[in-house]
């Protein structure tokens, strides 16, 4: 047992914690590798369906990075895509098997975008870039992280569509609505799809703020030609 | 035939895979900045969304659906959890025999549109509209409306999306709002847009 312990404990190494942390904010793989976006966008109306879909990607990524780099040495390189893929759709299934038992309500709301993990880049960019490199349980750690990056950022979409949307947090009422007697008057547009582009938008906008060195370089600048500065032009 | 029509104006714009489901926004981000190249992705996609959503639609009619063997003298079989594995191992074939054609047959479309072909295996609009397919239950013929309308969609989604973009580097914009932030504020603007449609009965 105490063997067992030790050996978590020299897992968590530095490098462990880079791998588990990094993704969440500095190397997210939403707001700055740009992966994931579609389930990121489609299903954060709502809290509790956020929540279960974040779980269940990161599950996927976590196992996926697992098996993928278990069986690495042995994936010829010109079919590595379609045993990825292959790899990934069954996990899926199982989670979507597994949904449709435990929470089916929540599955038909999720609708197609469980099966759309499959295609999710985070999967495929993870298992392509990090799992196909690194033994398992490094991989599986790295699953974890960039799934929880994931995360943050989909609960955060959810938790300003939900609230300013219907005044509720998973069912339960934050604000009083005004047509129950209350105060708040729902902003129905966080409802519908645009919202969520809206907030991601913002999101970056303040993780770049914070974080200069996020910034993208700029394609073309305003030439300041007033002051007669150096390298306004491109 | 006029409930082909309204499904293909309904593919096309109400519910649009791009803007309203924001399926292959990955792509949809990524290759917009140029109209020319945008553009060629777009055809790409609507064509092999045109073959493929049909593909599907066939596959799982004649084999998962429950009691779809029933042609094989197979009974009481419901295979339909297998559509994910299945649909996806189809497009991945499908991509990849279309790449074979165009090189043989078509050098010139397959220039234009090679590069773009592996990149659309993994590419949720096309496995998203072969989910719809089966999750709407629609029949053959509607599948391929389906297909085609909501390649055009997307395809008409990613060129204006170009277009824009193209025209936004002339714009004064915060330094850490430049690329990824204003473009996805300028998508949820675009959205916005397209929801006009939604009012539309058909």
């Amino acid at each position: 047992m105490s063997a067992v312990i030790d050996d978590k404990q020299s897992i968590l190494n530095d490098e462990t914690k880079k791998v588990l942390i990094d993704p969440l904010v500095s190397n997210n793989p939403i707001t700055l590798q740009v992966l994931g976006i579609c389930s990121a966008l489609a299903v954060t109306s709502k809290m509790s369906t956020s929540l279960i879909m974040a779980l269940a990607l990161t599950l996927v990524t976590a196992f996926s990075s697992a098996a993928i780099s278990a069986i690495r040495n042995h994936i010829p390189g010109s079919i590595r895509i379609i045993v990825q893929m292959t790899i990934i759709a069954s996990l899926v299934i199982v989670v979507d098997q597994v949904l449709k038992a435990v929470a089916y309500d929540v599955s038909k709301q999720l609708s197609v975008f469980v099966g759309l993990i499959i295609t999710n880049c985070i999967v495929m960019g993870r298992a392509e870039a990090y799992a196909m490199k690194n033994p398992p349980l490094e991989s599986f750690i790295d699953g974890i992280g960039n799934g929880a990056g994931y995360s943050l950022i989909l609960i955060t979409v959810a938790f300003f569509r939900e609230t300013l949307g219907s005044g509720k947090l998973l069912g339960y009422e934050v604000f009083k609505l005004t047509k129950d007697g209350g105060w708040y008057d729902p902003n129905g547009l966080m409802l519908l799809p645009p919202s969520a582009f809206f907030i991601i938008g913002i999101i970056i906008w303040t993780v770049r703020e914070l974080r200069p060195e996020q910034r993208e370089n700029q394609d073309f600048k305003i030439m300041s030609i007033a002051h007669g500065e150096e390298g306004g032009h491109h | 035939m006029e409930a082909y029509i309204s499904l293909f104006v309904k593919a096309v714009f109400i519910e649009n895979l791009a803007l309203s489901f924001f399926l292959g926004m990955c792509t949809f981000i990524a290759v917009s900045k140029k109209i020319s190249t945008a553009m060629g992705l777009g055809i790409a996609v609507m064509i092999v969304q045109a073959i493929t959503v049909p593909a599907n639609n066939f596959m799982y009619h004649t084999l998962l659906k429950e009691d779809a063997l029933s042609w094989l003298g197979i009974k009481g079989v419901d295979l339909s959890f297998l559509a994910l594995l299945s649909c996806i191992g189809m497009i991945a074939a499908l991509v990849q025999i279309l790449e074979m054609v165009l090189d043989k047959f078509f050098p010139a479309l397959y220039f234009a549109l090679g590069i773009f072909l592996p990149l659309i295996t993994v590419n949720c609009a096309i496995l998203g509209g072969s989910l719809f397919m089966i999750e709407r239950d629609y029949n053959f013929g509607e599948s391929v409306t389906y297909g085609i309308g909501s390649g055009l969609g997307w395809a008409l989604a990613i060129t204006v999306m170009a277009g824009v973009r193209e025209k936004l580097k002339y714009s004064d914009i915060p330094p850490a709002l430049q690329g990824l932030g204003i473009t996805f504020i300028t998508a949820g603007l675009m959205s916005l847009g397209f929801m006009a449609f939604s009012g539309i009965q058909l």
